[in-house]
């Protein structure tokens, strides 16, 4: 019996010839990221307990994004505790206000095919479109890591989720999670590997397939997958990656699938979550009347440069509805330096957008952008539950980066294909 | 057996770490965060659960961040053990990383609100005192049930160093 990607990343890390699904394997971790919010302040005073530092410090990645720019004393206090903890275990990759750590694991090149990683939280699976196993653990399962360099896992089972066909204009990697989170529910993820494969998904360039791999966290997912193919050779070879050697993590042609769902890619229409689950979603249409006071552009799910572009793209010439207000916090500083230059921040802010801060902010409940009771938002984020974005009486949408763009400027949930000219993608 | 059984409050699926610990509250003191559990879904629980009370839920158990005060709240508010048909995966792994017990059931449906439930670790049965039906829930790992006997992750790591230490 052959084994899937997931397996053969495991085995190898496991030091094992081959992993079973079921089978519970120790694993030596490649690489550990954790964040300011749940990291240094969480695990310093285990790792004391313990009377250890960190395993190796080569191979551990800090990133402040949770609390970036600090907004009082109480945060400031915790990113001077970061700073001075990542000092004290000499720490190079810090990053400091430099991008959500997601989206930076996979900018800054750190992630390789094959690679067993471990993050300090749910959206960890973002990395998964390069190719790498990688997962969240809360804050004392990663001190555990950080003073062991080891992990627990239960092999989990893959499944396919195969995209045929291509995406219709202006419908985009998150309207395909939010229609798998509408019809395979939350749960749908089964705790197991979502590997995505076929021509819709061939064809999706890196931004995107990060979306897809992050957003398997609101399926339970255990991660999120993409085989090695050309597209990532070509986003790793600037690293001076051996792309060979990357592309030669393959799945078994006989490996076993615990199941594979097959959708039609050019059928899907833009889709939008009702408050307050992802599983809410349905096409665009079915909300067409609904209202929004605010409109959002943030996090690791929807503010990549591609992001960007979308919401650019469809605000270019037009101007945010009167009452309504459009907030921007690009992903990365680099994001944000390449929206510079190529013209789209302007854009943006010429439709009426308002630039925020790069890192978690209001996706998480934390800094600008939070709702007051009452108070409704579309959002090109991951997740809508009751009270992540400030009151628990506020009401949250989700949708594309096209789909929050097209409500920002009709004041109401609307279809953004109306608004995109046909041809080109 | 434990000697007494505890309360059943009994929630839906997809229970979330926004419920459990609601985002806006993370930088309070843990006494503060854990008055802030399910408040969304049942005011009443965090203010008058009591420990050695059962928390049993559906599907999905956790879903969301991995936020671990969201079993760290439950595991402060005295809260013996989790009983779900599913948990969330990282929720799972938090709970026992705290010594919180999580046990998956098939059918949680006929443990109702108020109901006096009573577990027995070893054979992971769960008697419902009030109705006088056991049901038996999957097998806890042994690594796991370590975990919990150790009273969580970094006690558990402690025993491990200070065994493994030169001289020891």
């Amino acid at each position: 019996m052959g084994q899937t990607l997931a397996e053969k990343i495991i085995a190898r890390a496991a030091g094992r010839k081959s992993v079973k699904p079921g089978e519970i394997v120790t694993c030596n971790v490649d690489l550990a990221m954790i964040h300011d919010a749940s990291g240094p302040r969480r695990v310093k005073p285990h790792l004391e307990r313990l009377g250890v530092n960190v395993w190796d410090n080569e191979r551990v990645v800090v990133i402040a994004d949770h609390y970036t720019p600090v907004a009082d004393a109480s945060t400031a206090a915790i990113l001077k505790l970061t700073r001075e903890w990542i000092a004290e275990q000499g720490i190079a990759r810090f990053h400091d206000g430099e991008g959500i750590c997601h989206v930076l694991l996979v900018e800054k090149g750190y992630l390789r095919p094959g690679m067993f990683v471990v993050g300090g939280d749910s959206h960890s699976p973002t990395g998964g479109a390069i190719g790498c196993f990688i997962f969240g653990v809360g804050a004392t399962d990663m001190a555990g890591i950080l003073a062991t360099g080891e992990t627990w896992i239960r092999v989990p089972e893959t499944m396919r989720i195969e995209w045929t066909g291509r995406l219709g204009r202006g419908v985009v990697a998150k309207d395909i999670m939010l229609h798998l989170c509408g019809t395979l529910g939350m749960g749908g993820g089964e705790y197991q590997v979502m590997q995505f494969s076929g021509s819709a998904i061939e064809s999706l360039v890196m931004d995107e397939r990060m979306t897809l791999c992050n957003m398997t966290a609101e399926l339970t997912a255990q991660t999120g997958l993409i085989v090695p193919d050309k597209i990532t050779e070509a986003y790793l070879e600037k690293f001076g990656v051996d792309v060979a050697e990357a592309a030669a993590w393959q799945p078994d042609a006989d490996a076993r699938y615990s199941a594979t769902h097959v959708f039609d890619a050019s059928q899907l229409a833009p889709q939008v979550a009702a408050p307050h689950s992802p599983a809410n979603a349905a096409p665009v249409g079915e909300f067409s009347n609904d209202r929004i006071d605010q409109a959002y552009i943030g996090a690791c799910t929807g503010s990549k440069l591609e992001d960007l572009h979308m919401a650019a793209e469809l605000l270019s010439g037009r101007t945010i509805a009167k009452g309504v207000r459009l907030l921007v916090a690009p992903a990365s500083k680099a994001t944000t330096i390449r929206a510079t230059h190529d013209g789209t921040l302007a854009t943006l802010i010429d439709a009426g957008a308002t630039l925020i801060a790069t890192g978690c902010a209001a996706c998480a409940g934390f800094g600008q952008g939070v709702l007051a009771d009452g108070e409704t938002c579309i959002s090109s984020t991951s997740r809508n539950f009751q009270g992540r974005m400030g009151s628990p009486q506020a009401q949250v949408y989700l949708g594309s980066p096209y789909t929050v763009a097209a409500a920002a400027v009709t004041g109401r949930i609307c279809d953004p294909r109306e608004f995109l000219t046909q041809g080109s993608a | 057996m434990s000697a007494q059984g505890g309360r059943a409050w009994v929630f839906g699926n997809d229970i979330s770490t926004d419920s459990l610990a609601p985002g806006p509250y993370l930088r309070h003191p843990l006494d503060e965060l854990a008055m802030q559990c399910l408040k969304s879904v049942d005011p009443a629980f965090a203010v008058d659960v009591k420990p050695g009370d059962f928390v049993v839920g559906g599907n999905n158990f956790g879903i969301g961040s991995s936020r671990e005060q969201a079993a760290q709240s439950l595991h402060h508010l005295g809260v013996s053990a989790v009983i779900a048909q599913s948990f969330a995966g990282i929720f799972f792994r938090n709970a026992f990383n705290f010594g919180l017990l999580c046990l998956i059931c098939p059918d949680t449906s006929q443990i109702k609100a108020g109901h006096t439930l009573a577990i027995d670790q070893q054979a992971g049965d769960i008697s419902n005192l009030t109705t006088g039906v056991v049901i038996t829930s999957e097998a806890v790992p042994t690594h796991l049930m370590d975990l919990v006997r150790d009273g969580g992750l970094i006690p558990h790591l402690e025993k491990r160093f200070s065994a493994s230490a030169p001289g020891s």
